[in-house]
C-alpha cells in the first residue's frame, strides 16, 4: 500500500469512526460536562471591572465551560453534574444570592466581591481557590457570572460597607463581645462553645431548603469569607446572603462589632492575641465565668 | 516543479513531500467531516457520574489544558501534592467506596515503515546477501496499560503508584513516590521520595502524541553514536526531590538527587530483569521555571534545567559475572524550554545541549588507559517546538517539529552528521467523553522522522544501523496512528 493510499484508508476510515462514534452518542442518555451546551443567560453582555481589568462576559463563558459547569451547571442554577455529590451545593447564579459581599444583606455584590470570591475559593466547602488562573480569566469570569440573572441589569450593586479603624484588643472588649454573643444570640446555632452545635443548628436550611451547617469555630480553619478580623467583621455586618446567617448591621454598632470579633477569636484554637487576653482572664476569674447559653441571663462573665 | 523538488538528491524528499501534503489535505478533510458529525450531536444537559468528583467535584477540563497535558491550576493541584487546599483534602472526605485508581490504554491501529533497513535478499534465508529495503508493518494493536493511583494519604502527604504494563502485559513501575507537601506550612518545601518524572517544564509523561515517532521527545532520548551512555531525559529517574512553587506556582524549582541508574530498580539500570548493576554514585537535576501574566493571551512560561550525572564505564565482575559499575565517567544536559499561550494557541520550544565524557561517548573502559586518538568527548545540540492550538477544550490540533545535530562526533572518523535527527509529527485529538471519571480520545496522528545512519528513536524497523556501516544513509521512519485513547 502507497503512502497515499494508506492516507485516503486514514481519512476514510476516521471520517467513518467518527461518524459510528457520533451516531452512538447521539444515543446515549448522557454527555460530558464540556460538551454541555450552555443555557440562555438572562443579560445579553456584560463586563466587570477589577481595578485596571475589564473582564469580558464572552471569553468567561468559555472559562465557565472549561472550569465551572460541573458544579454550577449548564444553567448557572448550580445543578451541575457533580452537584449531586456536593456538600454544601453549588452556587445557584440564577439567584444572584451571594453569601460573601461588603455590600448590604439583600443587595447585589460588588464585582470585586465576587472576583476575590473566585480568587480566594471557599475553605469549607468544594469551591476551590481559582488564583492559578491570570486577573483576567478571573474577571471574565465574574463578567460571566453576573449573565445568569436579570437581577444584574435591573439592580446596581449595593455600596460596600464601610469599616471602621480595629479597636483595641482589650479583655474588656473581649467580654463585651462575649455579651453580644449571648444576647443576640449567636449560641442558639454555633452552639455556646462556637462549635456549631447549638440548638437549631440541626433545623438550618439555605435559601434552596438545603441543609447547612453552622460554622463550627473550633476547627480551626479560615473563614469562609476571609481570614482576617476585618473579614469576621463585614461577615455578620453583612450577613450571609441565602444561609440562616442574618446581617446584625441594624443591631449592632460598630465599635460593638469589634468586641463580638475580638471574643469570636477566642473561639478559635489559634495563636492570637485575643486567645492569650481571654486565657489569662480565665486562669485568674474561672469561677466568675458564668457559662453562655440558655441558662444565662444576660451573659454573665 | 520546483527546484527543491528537482533536486535529484532530494528527489526521494520530494517525493514524501507531496505526499505529505496529500495527506495534510486529506487529514484536513477528515477532521472537517468529524467536526461536522460532532455538530450534529444533540446539546443535551442530562448528567453523568464522575468519581473524582467524589472528592473536588471538578470537570478534568479544569486541571488539563487536553489530558493529560496540565494548564496551570491543574498545575498548582499538582504542586499542592494532589490537594486544592482546602478542607477536603483529607482522604476522609472521600466517599469509602471511592479508591484513588485509573487506568488508561489505547486500542488502536498504526502503520510503521521504515526505510533503508538492512534484510536478508531473499525473505527467510539468513545466509543469503544482506540488502537495503525498507520494513513496513500496519495493523490493528494495543498500547501498553497504566494501572494509576495517585491522591493523598493524609493532609499534605501525597503519593502515586503507576504499575505500568507493554502490551504483552509484562509489567514494571513506571513510577511510585511518596510526597510530603507544603512542610513547615510553606509551599517551597516539598520533598518526594521514589522514582518519578523529572520536573520538566515540557512533560513527556503528559504530552499528546501517541505514536512510534511522535510519541517520544527525541532530544529526550538521545545519545550521540557510540556513547554507552543510557541516560534519556524523558525518562522516570529514581531518588529524591525537593521541589518548591509560589502559590499560584508561577516561580517552581526543583532539586533532584538521583541514582545514577537511569531509574532503574534492584540496584540495576532497568525496570525489568536483566538490567546492569548500577555503581554507586548519584546524578543531580536542577530545574527552575518563571511564569508570567500576559493579560488576555493567557501565562506565559520560561524555564531552564540542567541534568549532571555520571555512568560506568566498566564492571567489578566475578567469574565474569557484572556486579557493580565501576569508571564512572559524567555527562550533562542544559537547556531551556518555554510554555506560551497566545489565546487558543499554545507554543512549546526546548533547547538542550549535551555532552558526554569521552570514554563514556566512545564505550571505552576507563581503566584501559589512554584514549585512542580518535576519540573525542561527544556533543550535541537539538530542540523541538511543539504547537496545540484549542478550539475547544475538547479538540486540539497538535504539530511538532524536531531537530538534532550532533555538535562533535565521539570518533573523529563518523561523518558529520552522523546520528543527526529529523522529525515532524501532526494530528488532532478529539475528546467526546470527558468525565472527572472517565475520559475519551480519539487520536489521530502522522509522524515521520529522519536518523541519519542510526537506528530511529523509536526502535522501528530492523532494530540495526543501514548498511554500509559506518554510513550516513538516511533512515526515514513514519507512523500513522488511529486509536481511542481512554482512560477510566
Amino acid at each position: 500500500m502507497t503512502l497515499k493510499k494508506l492516507a485516503v484508508t486514514f481519512a476514510l476510515g476516521s471520517m467513518a469512526l467518527v461518524t459510528v462514534g457520533a451516531t452512538s452518542m447521539r444515543a446515549q442518555s448522557h454527555v460530558n460536562s464540556p460538551d454541555v451546551a450552555l443555557g440562555t443567560p438572562s443579560v445579553d453582555s456584560t463586563e466587570s471591572h477589577i481595578g485596571a481589568v475589564t473582564g469580558h462576559a464572552a471569553e468567561g463563558k468559555k472559562l465557565y465551560r472549561r472550569f465551572c459547569i460541573g458544579c454550577h451547571g449548564p444553567d448557572g442554577n448550580g445543578l451541575g453534574m457533580n452537584a449531586a455529590w456536593i456538600d454544601p451545593k453549588p452556587r445557584d447564579f440564577t439567584e444572584a444570592t451571594f453569601k460573601c459581599r461588603s455590600t448590604p444583606t439583600g443587595t447585589l455584590p460588588t464585582d470585586d466581591d465576587l472576583y476575590d470570591a473566585i480568587t480566594r475559593g471557599f475553605v469549607t466547602t468544594n469551591m476551590p481557590s481559582w488564583r492559578p488562573l491570570t486577573p483576567q480569566q478571573r474577571a471574565d469570569l465574574v463578567a460571566f457570572v453576573k449573565t445568569w440573572s436579570p437581577r444584574w441589569a435591573k439592580e446596581k450593586s449595593g455600596t460596600p460597607l464601610n469599616i471602621p479603624a480595629e479597636t483595641p484588643i482589650t479583655i474588656e472588649s473581649i467580654l463585651h463581645g462575649r455579651q453580644l454573643f449571648q444576647k443576640l444570640e449567636c449560641w442558639k446555632c454555633h452552639g455556646p462553645q462556637g462549635h456549631g452545635d447549638g440548638p437549631s443548628a440541626s433545623t438550618l436550611t439555605d435559601s434552596k431548603d438545603n441543609p447547612i451547617r453552622p460554622y463550627d469555630f473550633s476547627s480551626g480553619s479560615r473563614f469562609m469569607c476571609g481570614v482576617t478580623n476585618q473579614d469576621l467583621y463585614r461577615i455578620f455586618m453583612t450577613g450571609l446572603d441565602g444561609s440562616p446567617m442574618p446581617s446584625f448591621a441594624d443591631v449592632v454598632k460598630p465599635e460593638e462589632a469589634w468586641d463580638l470579633v475580638h471574643f469570636l477569636r477566642t473561639l478559635q484554637p489559634l495563636k492570637s492575641q485575643e486567645a492569650d487576653l481571654w486565657q489569662t482572664y480565665k486562669a485568674a476569674h474561672g469561677a466568675d465565668i458564668k457559662p453562655i447559653g440558655p441558662d444565662a441571663a444576660a451573659g454573665g462573665q | 516543479m520546483s527546484k527543491w523538488f528537482a533536486n535529484g538528491a532530494d528527489r526521494n524528499l520530494g517525493s514524501r513531500a507531496r505526499t505529505l501534503f496529500t495527506c495534510a489535505l486529506l487529514i484536513l478533510a477528515a477532521v472537517i467531516c468529524d467536526c461536522r458529525a460532532v455538530s450534529a450531536l444533540p446539546a443535551t444537559k442530562a448528567m453523568a457520574i464522575p468519581a473524582f468528583a467524589r472528592k473536588y467535584g471538578l470537570p478534568c477540563s479544569a486541571c488539563h489544558t487536553a489530558w493529560p497535558e496540565l494548564n496551570n491550576f491543574g498545575q498548582v493541584f499538582r504542586d499542592n501534592g494532589y490537594q486544592l487546599m482546602n478542607d477536603r483534602d483529607s482522604p476522609i472526605w472521600q466517599n469509602p467506596s471511592y479508591f484513588p485508581i485509573t487506568f488508561r490504554i489505547t486500542p488502536n491501529w498504526h502503520r510503521e515503515s521504515t526505510s533503508n533497513q538492512p534484510v536478508d535478499s531473499i525473505p527467510g534465508d539468513g545466509t543469503s546477501a544482506t540488502v537495503s529495503h525498507n520494513v513496513t508493518q500496519a495493523g490493528f494493536d494495543l498500547s501498553g496499560m497504566d494501572l494509576w493511583s495517585a491522591g493523598t494519604l493524609y493532609k499534605n502527604i501525597s503519593f502515586q503508584l503507576l504499575p505500568s504494563s507493554d502490551p504483552t502485559a509484562v509489567w514494571h513501575f513506571e513510577s511510585a513516590w511518596v510526597r510530603f507537601d507544603n512542610i513547615k506550612g510553606s509551599p517551597w518545601l516539598n520533598l518526594k521520595v521514589g522514582r518519578f518524572e523529572l520536573d520538566n517544564l515540557v512533560s513527556e509523561k503528559r504530552f499528546l502524541f501517541l505514536s512510534n515517532n511522535g510519541g517520544i521527545y527525541q532530544i529526550y532520548h538521545f545519545n550521540v553514536p557510540g556513547s554507552i551512555n543510557d541516560f534519556g531525559y524523558g525518562d522516570n529517574q529514581i531518588g529524591v526531590e525537593l521541589m518548591g512553587h509560589s502559590a499560584n506556582s508561577y516561580t517552581r524549582y526543583s532539586i533532584s538527587l538521583l541514582s545514577s541508574n537511569e531509574g532503574g530498580v534492584g540496584l540495576t539500570n532497568s525496570v525489568t530483569p536483566g538490567g546492569n548493576p548500577s555503581s554507586r554514585s548519584f546524578d543531580g537535576n536542577l530545574a527552575f521555571s518563571q511564569a508570567f501574566n500576559a493579560g488576555s493571551w493567557g501565562l506565559e512560561r520560561v524555564g531552564a534545567f540542567a541534568y549532571i550525572g555520571q555512568r560506568p564505564t566498566f564492571y567489578q565482575t566475578s567469574g565474569g559475572t557484572q556486579l557493580v559499575g565501576l569508571g564512572n565517567e559524567p555527562f550533562y544536559r542544559v537547556g531551556f524550554a518555554g510554555d506560551f499561550f497566545f489565546k487558543n494557541l499554545e507554543l512549546l520550544p526546548l533547547f538542550m545541549h549535551g555532552h558526554d565524557n569521552a570514554y563514556l561517548g566512545n564505550g571505552i573502559a576507563s581503566n584501559s588507559g589512554p584514549l585512542p586518538s580518535t576519540s573525542r568527548a561527544p556533543s550535541f545540540n537539538g530542540g523541538f517546538l511543539e504547537a496545540h492550538y484549542y478550539v475547544s477544550p475538547q479538540l486540539v490540533f497538535l504539530g511538532r517539529f524536531e531537530k538534532i545535530n550532533v555538535g562533535q562526533q565521539a570518533d573523529i572518523g563518523n561523518p558529520g552528521n552522523f546520528g543527526n535527527v529529523t522529525a515532524y509529527s501532526v494530528g488532532y485529538r478529539y475528546y467526546p467523553i470527558m468525565f472527572s471519571r472517565a475520559g475519551l480520545a480519539w487520536h489521530n496522528e502522522y509522524s515521520i522522522s529522519k536518523s541519519i545512519g542510526i537506528v530511529p528513536l523509536s526502535g522501528d524497523g530492523t532494530g540495526l544501523p543501514p548498511l554500509p556501516l559506518p554510513n550516513s544513509q538516511n533512515v526515514w521512519s513514519s507512523s500513522v496512528f488511529i486509536g481511542f485513547d481512554f482512560d477510566f
